[in-house]
């Protein structure tokens, strides 16, 4: 009954499910890292949505609808950016706002959009590799959003670990007041950190839109703005463990999927809230850990900027 | 002088003359959505017979809808603002609302409640549901014509009776046809997620269905089997443009000449509290244009379709196993709707334990 081919089968499903969640989760991390806490994933995703949809229809070319749906999700984090960064708003507040905002406004900008079939993105194979038993298909047989959210996961990591723009990014988010005394702007690397959590939001909600399931319906992005933060969270702020935070949560949900049609007696609900009780739990074990909670954890995360003039 | 008080005088009569025509026949008509409007499935449905309202009644009417509502405490708050909005006849329309409608029905004694799917009644709370099951024995005949292993897979949202009453006429249905049909369920508790619903339907057909069914509302696992080139049925809604070549039929629901009656009954003062319950015969419960299959199955489905409308055939009739081999009801005797409302178990050929 287990052959390569189901395993193939399920490891295709799980990535797809698992990649909207790392490109909006990674995006998150870097605003998180700069000590901005953004809510409003989930508006920003279905933005991207949107977004990236409607210019695929009417581009009829589903790489303009990728851009887009970045494009829209940053566009989206403009207001964010600047009630949080230059006023010093309540990020939290803002966040929420941010979300509810996103989502009626993309039911609206949406409207003539429904009951339209929508493109999907083409799947890339890599002559050579795409053949491999298995890995294969499932590494080298993906879209190009597939391997762009490999290709961040890996970047970020580097960035905030190798750079000297990363670096400074974490010094802002661990203390704005030092940073300003040091001479960095923080408003600046803040803007740029959300700008970068906006468009990879809208990455993921245009991977929905575009490659999950090619079609728009209002609320499409239906909490996973939400799973991508609690992901971040669930990682304590480190890429790969982002990823492979991601990845558990699709597998999860595909293999209770798959649980339930094999009639294996696991209850599907249970099943539902397995991957939350994961973050639950891990939530528990990190913070028991205070010293790496305090390594990894952005310390002015949430605090508005106020400089000292 | 004088003209100012003139003035003043047409103002008011002009302010008053316009809150006594508002006030005089308006109809303030109520809805409470589950799901978005644009979901193309149930909601949609729904939303089409608020439309068939304004078209039926025009200036005599004012409708209000409020979508995504959580079934749950907010639903709750919902429906009491539409009550205190001064919305005469308030339609909630999902299984979930239940408790919540009589709640606020209670609080509101001279507004009419409609409630969807339930079973709970009062004075000012009727409730209304289509057999949407007829339709579903149809699709399991398709299916079972249809399919080659023999196996379909069946996206299903919430263990309620309502989904589980569906499963259960669709395997009984495609077991008039082949007595070896099984189903596969999946269920993805929601009833609007299409990720997940596009999950489901891929994780079946990975299992070897080979023709997908769902009762959920967004049309993702439709596009699914389009994808994988396999026939499936739309839901609540003709689903064909998401997938020309694969949709065989859908289940459509259309509450349109029911909310037009309710809302003339209210406005003639006839309304009282009841059970609907109606399906083909009431034209609640339609078939989309059967598509993509030959025409010999296509005959079978409207014969079928005829016969349950005319009562010749009941889609729950004996003799009616449980899947440990109790039988229900022996031959030639029909499930009572009381016995259909509560149903809490698979019948044999569902594969897979209900989530209890």
């Amino acid at each position: 009954m287990v052959d390569a081919g189901i395993i193939t089968a399920i490891a295709l499903t799980v990535i797809t499910a698992s990649t909207p969640l790392l490109l909006a989760a990674i995006g998150e991390l870097v605003v998180e890292r700069s000590g901005v806490l953004n809510l409003g994933l989930e508006g920003m995703m279905i933005a991207g949505a949107i977004g990236g949809f409607a210019a695929a229809n009417l581009t009829g070319s589903t790489a303009i609808g990728v851009g887009v749906a970045a494009v829209a999700g940053a566009v989206l984090s403009i207001p964010f950016g600047i009630l949080v960064i230059n006023l010093a708003a309540n990020q939290v507040a803002t966040g929420l706002s941010l979300t509810l905002f996103g989502l009626g406004a993309a039911a609206m900008v949406g409207e003539p959009f429904l009951g339209t079939p929508g493109l999907k993105l083409p799947k890339l194979d890599i002559p050579g590799l795409t053949d491999l038993q298995v890995i294969g298909p499932v590494l080298f047989g993906q879209d190009g959003l597939v391997y762009l959210s490999f290709v961040l996961v890996a970047a970020t990591s580097w960035f905030l670990t190798r750079s000297r723009a990363g670096l400074t990014l974490r010094a802002v988010g661990d203390s704005h007041d030092s940073a300003h005394n040091l001479g960095i702007s923080v408003r600046k690397v803040r803007w740029m950190a959300v700008l970068f959590g906006g468009a990879c939001a809208g990455l993921g909600g245009g991977y929905l839109s575009l490659a999950y399931t090619p079609l728009w319906t209002e609320n499409m992005t239906a909490g996973r703005g939400w799973i991508a933060l609690a992901l971040v969270v669930f990682s304590s702020w480190l890429p790969w463990r982002v990823a492979i935070g991601a990845y558990l949560f699709g597998a999860v949900t595909i293999l209770g999927f798959h649980a339930q049609g094999a009639g294996i007696r696991i209850p599907s609900q249970f099943i539902s809230a397995l991957p939350y009780l994961a973050t639950i739990v891990v939530l528990v074990i990190i913070s028991r850990n205070k010293t790496l909670l305090r390594v990894n954890t952005p310390a002015c995360l949430g605090k508005p900027f106020v400089p000292a003039r | 002088m004088a003209i100012r008080m003139k003035l003043v005088a047409a103002a008011a009569m002009l302010a008053l003359g316009a809150g006594a025509a508002q006030a005089q026949d308006k109809l303030k008509v109520g809805f409470i959505y589950v799901g978005p409007v644009g979901d193309h499935g149930w909601t949609y449905q729904h939303n089409e017979g608020r439309l068939a309202l304004e078209k039926e009644f025009g200036d005599k009417i004012e409708t209000t809808f409020v979508e995504n509502v959580s079934e749950g405490p907010d639903a709750e708050r919902a429906i009491e603002r539409l009550a205190r909005d001064g919305n005469k006849l308030i339609f909630t329309t999902s299984f979930g609302y239940m408790n919540p409608t009589v709640k606020v029905a209670a609080k509101f004694p001279d507004v009419k409640f409609e409630h969807a799917t339930g079973f709970k009644r009062a004075d000012n709370v009727s409730t209304y549901s289509a057999r949407f099951y007829e339709g579903r024995y149809v699709i399991g005949q398709i299916a079972a014509k249809t399919s080659k292993s023999g196996v379909a897979g069946y996206v299903a949202s919430f263990p309620i009776p309502e989904v589980v009453r569906g499963i259960n006429a669709f395997l009984l249905g495609a077991r008039t046809i082949n007595p070896d049909f099984k189903i596969k369920v999946v269920w993805v508790n929601s009833w609007f997620d299409p990720g997940r619903e596009a999950d489901a339907a891929k994780a079946l057909i990975d299992q070897g269905a080979d023709i997908i069914t769902q009762h959920t509302d967004s049309p993702a696992p439709l596009q699914i089997a389009a994808e994988r080139d396999i026939p499936a049925f739309g839901q609540a809604s003709d689903m064909h443009r998401f997938a020309p070549d694969n949709q065989l039929t859908a289940i459509v629901d259309n509450w349109s000449d029911y909310y037009v009656s309710r809302a003339k009954a209210v406005m003639d003062g006839s309304w009282k509290s009841q059970d609907v319950w109606g399906g083909f015969a009431m034209d609640m419960v339609e078939m989309s244009d059967y598509k993509n299959m030959p025409d010999d199955v296509k005959a079978m489905a409207a014969d079928t379709a005829a016969k349950i409308e005319s009562g010749e055939i009941h889609p729950f009739q004996g003799p009616i196993k449980k899947q440990d081999g109790t039988e229900v009801i022996g031959a030639g005797e029909r499930l009572s709707d009381e016995v259909l409302l509560g149903m809490n178990y698979y019948v044999e050929g569902v594969e897979g334990d209900l989530p209890q």
